[in-house]
């Protein structure tokens, strides 16, 4: 698996977000100051899982299919479904440099374990997506647990009122009561109403033009499809209070009623 | 243990505080121990529509910041001995009220009433949020126009994400009041009628106050419309109203679109 390392350069000050620089000015006033940046990397998160030889065995498979993938990639070692003594840790540690894996820092160990020759100590990671894996790749590095699948739907029960928004870019929004005026619901999918929508219904919104709006009774502030839009003024009177659907065609948002 | 109602509506003017009024005196007068509590800090009406405003002492404000005792503050009508007031202070506003203070008054409350009933301040801002806050059940008062449904919708909204009940996962028990239906408008299209307001809320109907100058001459009176003339609509509407909150099931009497002779021979005798 993959994590995304932050790594903050210095605590002193960070505003705003993106790069931070920090300026020391009071060592010598001729020279300029000195500039620490900050920098983000996305690294490999190795995280061995006991017995360690089994790991390290299954690791040489997955370096065998796929020669040279730990070249030049920033690699952290995860020991938190792991225990080990300072002394396993530096093993382990030499086992990888003889695979050709040099460890930049170490996760989930006690920090107090990690000698002067070992990688530093590091927290605050966060996990990433998975967006370099080489795609021959037989398996992952080391069993994880299964990613967890975001639901693509959500259901709306109650009605959603007005001065509410709900934002779902996932997938569709079925909404059992109405969309109350002054009320929007944002979807990346397709949005079902099986009441009203007497305020701002925005479908396919990143980017979606196949996503499609339905409702039961069309009385819109605004009806939006992948940022093709059209307000009440735009609204034919005949389709007013009906059920109607509304889709993209080319870049003409078309409506008609359903019954 | 007293059932604490929040008598809301976003919008201003709409009729709050007479509700909160003419339904505390109508439980009242059915001989349950009933408080009405004035939210609206800074701006207190419900002591001028209760006739006390002479006898205030000290007020929500003096008992939440511990000056006063609760019972010091609370004021018992003279003509229904089961109401008593807990008014508002008029010289501070709703900076003063504190989430804590409310919580242990209304705590307070709870031991020594049947019913509370809160008036909140118009609006969708500390004051309203802090007034619905500790509530059980909340009575949406409405006018049949456009805007007041707009903001009575935005304030259900609220109702179910900013109040402790919400923040527990429970639901919060809501329904409607409409107040100055005028029927012969309503059937010219002047209006919006009941069918359309209930639809866009859908939340379920506690009563229909008819548009009546009875409830004008009652605030002006300092009475509550129940006591002042019983008989006239609005009193009448009032006092159903207060029954289906005890759980009765009292048919609701709709000033009717169709019959719009009898509905203006009936709006004229009112008036």
């Amino acid at each position: 698996m993959i994590d995304s390392l932050i790594k903050p350069v210095s605590h002193a000050r960070s505003e705003g977000a993106g790069v931070s620089e920090v300026a020391l000015t009071s060592v010598a006033q001729s020279r300029p100051p000195m500039r620490f940046r900050g920098r983000s990397f996305m690294a490999f998160a190795l995280t061995p899982e006991p017995p360690v030889a089994d790991w390290l065995s299954e690791l040489d498979n997955w370096i065998r299919n796929s020669a040279g993938f730990f070249v030049g990639r920033p690699v952290v070692l995860d020991l938190s479904a792991v225990s080990l003594s300072g002394h396993a840790i530096a093993h382990l540690v030499s086992e990888l440099e003889q695979r050709g894996i040099r460890p930049m820092g170490i996760e989930g160990a006690d920090a107090a374990q990690l000698g002067p020759g070992l990688p530093p100590f590091l927290k605050g990671g966060r996990p990433a997506g998975v967006d370099v894996l080489d795609g021959t790749a037989p398996a992952k590095p080391a069993p994880t647990k299964p990613a967890r699948q975001d639901p693509t739907s959500l259901l709306l029960e109650d009605p959603v009122r007005s001065g509410q928004s709900v934002t779902f870019l996932n997938g569709d929004v079925t909404v059992m009561g109405s969309i109350g005026s002054g009320a929007e619901v944002i979807a990346g999918g397709s949005i079902h109403v099986y009441g009203a929508i007497r305020g701002r219904a925005m479908a396919g919104a990143n980017g979606n033009p196949h996503a499609r709006i339905f409702c039961q009774k069309a009385e819109p502030e605004l009806l939006a499809i992948d940022g093709y839009y059209q307000t009440s003024e735009d609204f034919s009177a005949s389709l007013h209070g009906r059920p109607i659907q509304a889709w993209l065609e080319g870049n003409v948002m078309t409506i008609a009623a359903l019954d | 243990m007293a059932k604490v109602i929040v008598v809301t509506s976003g919008k201003g003017g709409v009729g709050k505080t007479t509700t909160t009024a003419a339904l505390g005196a109508a439980l009242a007068q059915g001989g349950q121990k009933v408080c009405v509590v004035d939210f609206d800090v800074g701006l207190r009406n419900l002591d001028l529509v209760l006739g006390a405003e002479r006898r205030v002492v000290y007020d929500l404000i003096n008992v939440i910041q511990g000056a006063a005792k609760l019972s010091q503050a609370l004021i018992r009508d003279k003509r229904i001995e089961t109401l008593s007031l807990l008014p508002a202070s008029q010289t501070r506003d709703k900076d003063a009220l504190s989430e804590e203070g409310i919580a242990r008054v209304i705590a307070e409350l709870r031991k020594l009433f049947d019913w509370v009933i809160c008036d909140s301040p118009a609006g969708i801002e500390r004051g309203a949020i802090l007034a619905m806050r500790h509530a059980d059940a909340a009575i949406i008062v409405t006018n049949p126009e456009v805007s007041s449904v707009r903001d009575s919708d935005r304030i259900i909204g609220m109702l179910d994400a900013k109040t402790v009940k919400a923040e527990r996962g429970e639901r919060m028990d809501k329904c409607l009041l409409i107040a100055r239906y005028d029927p012969a408008r309503a059937a010219r299209g002047e209006m919006l009628n009941i069918e359309d307001i209930l639809e866009i809320l859908s939340i379920p109907l506690l009563g229909i106050i008819p548009e009546s100058d009875e409830v004008l001459r009652a605030s002006n009176l300092g009475t509550p419309v129940t006591l002042s003339n019983a008989s006239s609509i609005a009193a009448r509407a009032y006092c159903d109203a207060a029954r289906r909150l005890n759980g009765e099931d009292v048919e609701m009497a709709i000033p009717s679109d169709r019959k719009g002779l009898l509905v203006k021979l009936f709006g004229r005798r009112a008036a």
